[in-house]
């Protein structure tokens, strides 16, 4: 049997909404899900790909959408929009790792990423009331055992 | 007057603000500005009333690619005001995490963001499609570093287990000893990268830069070292501050550092390897002859090459060092309190980074003072820019602001971390 699909929540707790990805992630560890969370370099983001078949990519997005917006992407199937995700450390972030590791071959089969448009990334904790939202609707759904 | 104006925005994302200014009045270079307009931190103040200890992981924070830099110079210099020094053993280790350290971020620079301008290729993405094997290469040389400073650091971002003192606990042997196979690979896949990258079409330059850096008689220069330069200086490190000063300046929120009569200096890869040559390993030493490297190079756009041969030194260093592991016994030593004044330097991947600090009987901390090479190294950026424009007006704007990104990341610098950069303005009369 494969291993259950890892979750992977990227950004910085301490840069407000930003924390969104990682806030799900150890909110779906509580649940019993594989959840690891990342905040470093895309390249240490590609390790973690590394033998998996199925991950899930847990992220805010900086799109221009109205705050809180979902966004599912087929990332196995379709390329990502680089610019609808903070840039990480060095500007090499979600969608270049993505891409990257797609041009390489390494990309595990299954990779979808769940983006929710921040509304505040300065420096502070906390998630602004409806990216808080979005992202609590979208753990009751992930969390699920029927969710795929 | 005609004037044009170019500004690239498709990478204006957020953190890590810089912009470039350039004025151009027929052939003639009115005006070039490297602007930060990143928030300053106040890092220097939030230490004041902390506890020694606690400096080592605070300052870590400025950082999230090169922390042991920041970490080991706070230790360094707690270390010195409390009149303690750590054993030969720790000593190793240190060593040994911090060439993890220069590995990976020099390697992310290099490999994945510096190469790309040299191939006319936007980014990393691009080149895993032109040049796979290299990408590969490059990214498994990353985690190795990576592994290095989880292995002996807890985590590599942000590493726990370093303290004053020394660790908290010691690595396991078996766990050093299972880096050597990994190490023994680096070595020469380093050296394959840094042969690629000698094959890159190198924009010709010179500067007769003064290169600044630590010198040790013995060892290529990491956490020891009297401060030199290659016109002469030679200072113990609590003498940084007589020679070197800090500036403000209007366009930018990061402090431009000088020595002493004004002029600018450079730090990083160029100026370790220019002043340290012949303490590189043999091996290391080969594969710059090899690039075609002389024992100074003062063609910024090489510091690429020099950063891989800087790699397949710390790669050997780091071997030595896991070869001859003996875990330290105790992992730290002991820090009891007391009023004093020190200083601590050590050579990041960008370079010099100075760290100094007052505790009072309480061992609180009373004053602090960090110097990043990034703010050394900013008045000399001006300077290759300007010396660039100049050399390529005849370049139409697009081509002229590729070169420029290009220039700004010869020095990979870390403006919080993060200056890839941004806006671009070009006025031409």
């Amino acid at each position: 049997m494969t291993e259950p699909t890892l979750y992977i929540g990227v950004g910085h707790a301490m840069r407000r909404d930003d924390g969104v990805g990682p806030w799900l992630a150890e909110e779906l560890a509580k649940r019993g899900q594989r959840a690891a969370t990342h905040e470093g370099d895309g390249a240490a983001l590609m390790a973690l790909f590394e033998g998996e078949e199925r991950v899930t990519l847990l992220d805010a997005t900086q799109s221009g959408a109205a705050p809180g917006t979902l966004i599912r992407i087929e990332a196995d199937r379709e390329p990502l929009p680089a610019s609808f995700f903070r840039n990480s450390t060095h500007e090499f972030g979600l969608a270049e790792a993505v891409e990257t590791a797609r041009s390489l071959g390494t990309l595990p089969p299954w990779v979808h990423v769940y983006g929710i448009e921040g509304e505040e990334f300065g420096f502070g904790e906390g998630l602004t009331p409806k990216v808080a939202e979005a992202a609590r609707q979208l753990l009751d759904r992930l969390a699920c055992p029927t969710h795929p | 007057m005609t004037e044009r104006r170019i500004k690239v925005d498709a990478l204006a994302r957020v953190e890590g603000e810089g912009a470039l200014y350039v004025k151009i009045a027929g052939e003639r270079v009115e005006k070039v500005e490297f602007r930060i307009f990143e928030p300053p931190r106040y890092f220097e103040a939030l230490l004041r009333g902390r506890a020694a200890a606690e400096a080592p992981d605070i300052t870590s924070r400025i950082c999230g690619i090169c922390p042991i830099a920041y970490i080991m110079g706070a230790c360094q210099a707690m270390e010195s005001a409390l009149g303690v020094e750590v054993t030969p053993e720790i000593d190793a280790l240190r060593r040994m995490i911090y060439c993890g350290e220069w590995i990976q971020s020099h390697v992310l620079h290099a490999a994945m963001l510096h190469a790309p301008d040299f191939l006319g290729l936007h980014d990393a993405i691009q080149i895993s499609g032109v040049a796979p094997d290299l990408v590969r290469k490059a990214l498994r040389l990353k985690k190795l570093g990576n592994t290095l400073m989880e292995v002996i650091g807890g985590r590599s971002v942000h590493p726990v287990n370093t303290r004053v003192g020394g660790f908290y606990a010691a690595p396991p042997e078996a766990k050093i000893a299972a880096l050597i196979p990994e190490l023994e690979w680096g070595v020469e896949a380093a050296r394959e990268v840094a042969l690629d990258f000698a094959a890159f079409d190198i924009p010709e330059d010179e500067e007769d830069y003064t290169f600044v850096s630590l010198i040790h008689p013995d060892e290529y220069p990491i956490l020891h070292g009297r401060i030199g330069s290659s016109r002469g200086l030679d200072i113990a490190v609590p003498e940084f501050e007589d020679q070197f000063v800090e500036t403000h300046v209007p366009h930018s929120t990061a402090l431009h550092g000088h020595m002493a009569d004004g002029s600018s200096y450079l730090v990083g890869p160029l100026a370790r390897y220019a002043n340290n040559f012949d303490r590189l390993s043999p091996a290391a030493q080969q594969t710059a002859r090899d690039c075609g490297l002389g024992d100074v190079v003062r063609n910024p756009y090489k510091s690429i090459i020099v950063r891989m041969v800087e790699v397949q030194y710390a790669i050997e260093e780091a071997l030595r060092l896991a070869r001859a592991y003996v875990p330290p016994a105790p992992p730290h030593i002991a820090t009891p309190p007391r009023a004093g004044r020190g200083a601590g330097c050590t050579e990041a991947p960008r370079g010099l980074c100075y760290h100094s600090y007052e505790i009072d009987g309480n061992a609180h901390i009373l004053s602090a003072r960090i110097v990043p090479p990034t703010s050394q190294n900013q008045p000399q950026i001006e300077a290759d820019l300007h010396r660039v424009v100049s050399a390529n007006t005849a370049l139409d704007d697009a081509a002229l602001k590729w070169r420029c990104e290009q220039t700004i990341r010869n020095y990979d610098p870390c403006i919080s971390c993060s200056t890839h950069f941004l806006k671009l303005t070009v006025e031409r009369d």
